[in-house]
């Protein structure tokens, strides 16, 4: 392998995405198409990871990783699976009301773990399902089944029952107790959930609920960064992996005189100032070394180190500049920050590469590291086997920064057109 | 609110209850006799009576006082005071623990003496006490009658056999804890925010049922103090209504504790099983069971409006709100006045304290005060503080407002990082162009005496810009708010005012 500090920046992305990719190969059952949550032995799939995997492959095709034939055979399968499984308000469905459960069997297919209904991970299925629509454009028998099957996961979904009566969307259900309960105040990565759900050709959001979504955002100055404020860096990625925000204003951007990509750039830079300051004193930490955002984490314990009583978490949703932080680091958060701050993000990168060898040995990127538990292994704790989320992020953000690809797709979809006009978005590509 | 006229009955008989108890209803009181007429009638000497009473009487006017239970109200008998002076404690103990993290030693052995801590907190209760009591207000020129009272006609009242007759009256009845109707919770019993103070052993493990204020309070000092705490929260986060990122700082700080947080979660039934006491816990679709020795609930207040014949006076009430009153707190009895936890939805001292000051100025002296032009902070008194004042942003929003949060983080404030309390952060919302202040919140050590400067500025008309001209002493964690005014003052430097500051600098 060629030493990282010998490499361009270009062929330096282009292993850690070939390596991000492989995630959906290696995790892949050609009978449903599902793909594993982790790479961790028993993982259930993720729906979430799916749509990921499946906005992955147009990735793999265009850069000769596999064929087009073979990316629309991962698809179609996939599509199937979700097109033809049980919607039902029973518990060991797949799906209901055309949402579909958090976690499903890798062989079933149907729930586990008890997992709720979620709109959020239905989202980015969603988002998946219609990159594939889009890229998988030729008359052929497969890729005309791949845009049918889009067309009636995507009618199914009935946006407006997610409400439950309320102005915004629930953050999910279960057949057990119903809608669930949680806060879901405040920007975060659903931009995209309202985007489709407003340009829902058959179940539409109502057009108000946008803006009483967006009457929850906190416009922030943090460190002489003024931006539209979340916490875990994840939220200024998500929804931007396939939605090109830079140049469109919603009614609230336009008020600030600013824009989402500009937003998710000062993020990362109070992301970046925040790990400079270091205020609790983590190993690592510092201006070419940051990214905290949600994700797994060494296990709750609570330890004296460095002169202080510590308590480190699991999975767990990491913030900055509020907290929680324990030292933990989530490196693919800062490679996917490529295409907002590609200088913070490549030297991070070669930062993780130099400093923690044994983590980027496989050109993958685990979930989070913490050097600060230094007992863990010569570069501290690190998360075991690998997150499909992660990998996922990685493969669009870094081909987002190469070639735009995923940017350009979404922009032929015509729902994401209409949902960002239904929104109030305007400007920019969207003239 | 007391409704005895003594401690609760578990309350212990010791030297500093029993001074308590001389200053706030001596067993030995005579009521006066009535005199013809009272320009002012107050019932309840808690926080809003005391104010009213004191003030009314200074400006010379003739005053009667009522009170069925103990001077002070549960500010002092059974809230904020002696909440305060437990929750010092607990501070100190987690300090002891922690004192590595500060270059001292860790003492070794650290053992909690429980009746000692509640010894302390009786004796700060006692002396507190000995601003307002019966004698002293008596001296004071104010007629103290202890009794139940009831309004025997739109302008007279009975206590005791006397009939008092008023120009005016003020009902400052204040408010009572409230509990959740969880079945089995009364057949086993449970200790509210009030009778959690009467506790002579710790509870070896407690739960609290819900997370406000008094909640989160109440569970993160027994923790310190050395209870196993589970606290329950049937809200997806602590401090419903506050800010979320201070919720968060709390949750956290809560588990660091060692507090065991259940959020989303109902207590659904409670029952005995031999010693213990097992309590049913829901969340979504999941239940657990926990045994624990005490719970502590009564998160909810119930004004006290029963028992005191308003009707007869025509003054309108609701058993969940309140009195209804007007912005000058004026009752359906035009005469009739209601001040403090009766009327309004805020139950705090210092709210009760305005609200009374106002009733005085409106109904002795044809004041037109208004309540709603008060601004009023609050906080809640765990570790970290967390104190707000003014408008939300959710709230300002919601009134089409644009604004823009000037934040700093106490990590960046010299004096929290020496004194080792660099957790929390000044939030100070202005209107999005211009340097008004709207509203700030603030969660550190000291929160709730550093909102004070921002609730003068608010009060004041004073913005940001000035607020940056202000000398504010270093290191003091108060600087933080010079930092958020220095952060404003910042954002006024367009580029077109750094170009013509450089061209100025190179003429």
């Amino acid at each position: 392998m060629v030493e990282p500090t010998a490499q361009s920046d270009e062929e330096l992305l282009d292993r850690f995405q070939q390596a991000a990719f492989g995630y959906f190969l290696e995790q892949f059952n050609p009978d449903n198409g599902l793909i594993a949550d982790t790479s961790r032995a028993g993982s259930p799939a993720s729906i979430a990871v799916v749509g990921f995997a499946l906005s992955c492959y147009p990735v793999g095709v265009e850069r000769g990783w596999i064929s087009r034939a073979d990316a629309a055979r991962r698809t179609l399968v996939a599509l199937r699976f979700f097109s033809n499984s049980r919607q039902s308000e029973q518990a060991d469905g797949t799906g209901y009301k055309g949402f579909y459960y958090h976690f499903l069997d890798m062989k079933t297919g149907k729930r586990v773990w008890q997992s709720e209904l979620s709109l959020i991970d239905t989202t980015l299925l969603l988002a998946g399902v219609l990159a594939a629509s889009e890229y998988f454009s030729e008359d052929t028998p497969s890729e005309n089944e791949i845009r049918q099957c889009a067309d009636a996961i995507y009618r199914r979904i009935d946006w407006q029952w997610a409400c439950d009566g309320e102005a915004t969307v629930r953050q999910g259900w279960k057949p057990e107790s119903g809608f669930l309960h949680y806060g879901w105040e405040g920007y975060s990565e659903a931009a995209i959930l309202y985007v489709l759900g407003l340009a829902s050709p058959s179940h539409p959001l109502p057009d108000d609920s946008f803006a009483a979504w967006t009457a929850t955002y906190q416009w922030e100055n943090i460190y002489d960064y003024e931006f539209l404020y979340a916490g875990p860096l994840f939220i200024h990625h998500f929804s931007h992996a396939w939605i090109d925000f830079a140049g469109i204003r919603d009614r609230f951007m336009r008020e600030k005189d600013s824009d989402y990509f500009e937003n998710s750039q000062r993020a990362i830079y109070v992301q970046r100032d925040y790990a400079r300051r270091n205020p609790y004193g983590f190993e690592g930490y510092g201006n070419e070394c940051w990214g905290i955002t949600a994700g797994d984490g060494p296990g709750f314990r609570t330890l004296r180190t460095d002169g202080r009583h510590r308590c480190f978490l699991g999975y767990a949703a990491r913030g900055v500049p509020y907290g929680p932080d324990d030292g933990t680091i989530a490196p693919c958060a800062s490679l996917a920050s490529l295409p907002f701050a590609p200088e913070l993000a490549l030297s991070a990168l070669r930062q993780f590469c130099a400093r923690y060898p044994e983590m980027t040995r496989d050109s993958r990127l685990p979930s989070g590291f913490n050097p600060t538990l230094s007992g863990e292994g010569p570069n501290g704790w690190v998360s075991e086997g690998y997150f499909g989320l992660d990998q996922g992020i990685l493969v669009l953000m870094i081909e987002n920064y190469r070639s735009g690809l995923i940017w350009k797709l979404m922009r032929r979809c015509p729902y994401i057109g209409d949902g960002l006009r239904r929104a109030g978005f305007t400007g920019g590509w969207l003239r | 609110m007391q409704h005895d006229e003594t401690l609760s009955t578990s309350a212990p008989d010791n030297r500093f209850n029993r001074a308590l108890m001389e200053n706030v209803h001596p067993p030995a009181w005579r009521n006066p006799d009535p005199a013809d007429m009272y320009n002012l009638v107050i019932i309840g000497a808690g926080p809003a009576g005391l104010v009213a009473a004191r003030s009314a009487a200074a400006l010379g006017a003739k005053v009667a006082l009522i009170e069925r239970g103990l001077i002070g109200g549960d500010c002092l008998n059974s809230g904020c005071v002696p909440s305060k002076a437990i929750i010092r404690t607990s501070r100190l103990y987690a300090e002891m623990r922690t004192a590595d993290d500060f270059g001292a030693q860790t003492p070794e052995g650290i053992r909690v003496d429980f009746p000692c801590v509640m010894e302390r907190m009786r004796r700060v209760r006692s002396r507190i006490s000995r601003a307002d009591t019966a004698q002293r207000l008596s001296e004071n020129g104010v007629a103290v009658f202890f009794g139940e009272a009831r309004f025997v006609g739109p302008r007279a009242i009975m206590v005791e056999g006397d009939t008092l007759r008023f120009k005016k009256a003020l009902i400052a009845t204040g408010s009572r804890p409230t509990t959740p109707r969880i079945p089995g919770l009364a057949e086993t019993g449970y200790l509210t925010n009030e009778s959690v103070f009467d506790l002579t052993a710790l509870p070896r493990r407690l739960l609290v049922i819900g997370g406000g204020p008094l909640g989160c309070e109440l569970a993160q000092s027994f923790r310190r103090l050395g209870s196993q705490v589970i606290i329950a929260q049937d809200e997806p986060m602590f401090l419903p209504g506050e800010e979320r990122d201070a919720a968060q700082i709390l949750s956290d700080a809560l588990a660091r504790d060692g507090v065991e947080i259940h959020l989303n979660t109902t207590a659904v039934a409670v029952r005995r099983e031999g010693a213990n006491t097992v309590v049913d816990l829901v969340s979504e679709d999941n239940m657990i069971s926990v045994s624990v020795d005490e719970i502590v609930t009564g998160i909810g207040r119930a004004p006290n409006v029963e028992n005191i014949d308003m009707e007869v006076a025509g003054v309108q009430y609701d058993t969940d709100s309140g009195i209804l009153v007007n912005d000058y707190l004026q009752t359906t009895n035009r005469r009739i006045y209601a001040a403090g936890d009766v009327c309004l939805t805020h139950k705090f001292t210092h709210t009760a304290d305005a609200s009374a000051r106002i009733v005085v100025q409106n109904a002795l002296f044809l004041g037109r005060q208004r309540f709603s032009a008060l601004t009023i902070p609050w906080c809640t008194y765990t570790h970290p503080e967390i104190a707000h004042v003014g408008l939300y942003i959710r709230e300002a929003r919601e009134k089409g407002i644009p604004v823009k949060t000037f934040t700093v983080l106490m990590h960046d404030v010299d004096r929290a990082i020496t004194d080792g309390e660099d957790e929390g952060f000044v939030k100070i919302h202005v209107r999005d162009g211009t340097d008004r202040i709207l509203g700030a919140t603030i969660v550190a050590k000291h929160a709730g005496e550093m909102i004070n400067g921002l609730s003068l500025a608010i009060t004041s008309g004073i913005g940001l810009r000035a607020l940056a001209q202000v000398i504010h002493a270093y290191p003091t964690q108060a600087e933080a708010i010079k930092m958020a005014a220095d952060a404003y003052c910042r954002t006024r430097l367009t580029p077109a005012r750094k170009s013509l500051a450089r061209l100025w600098l190179a003429r």
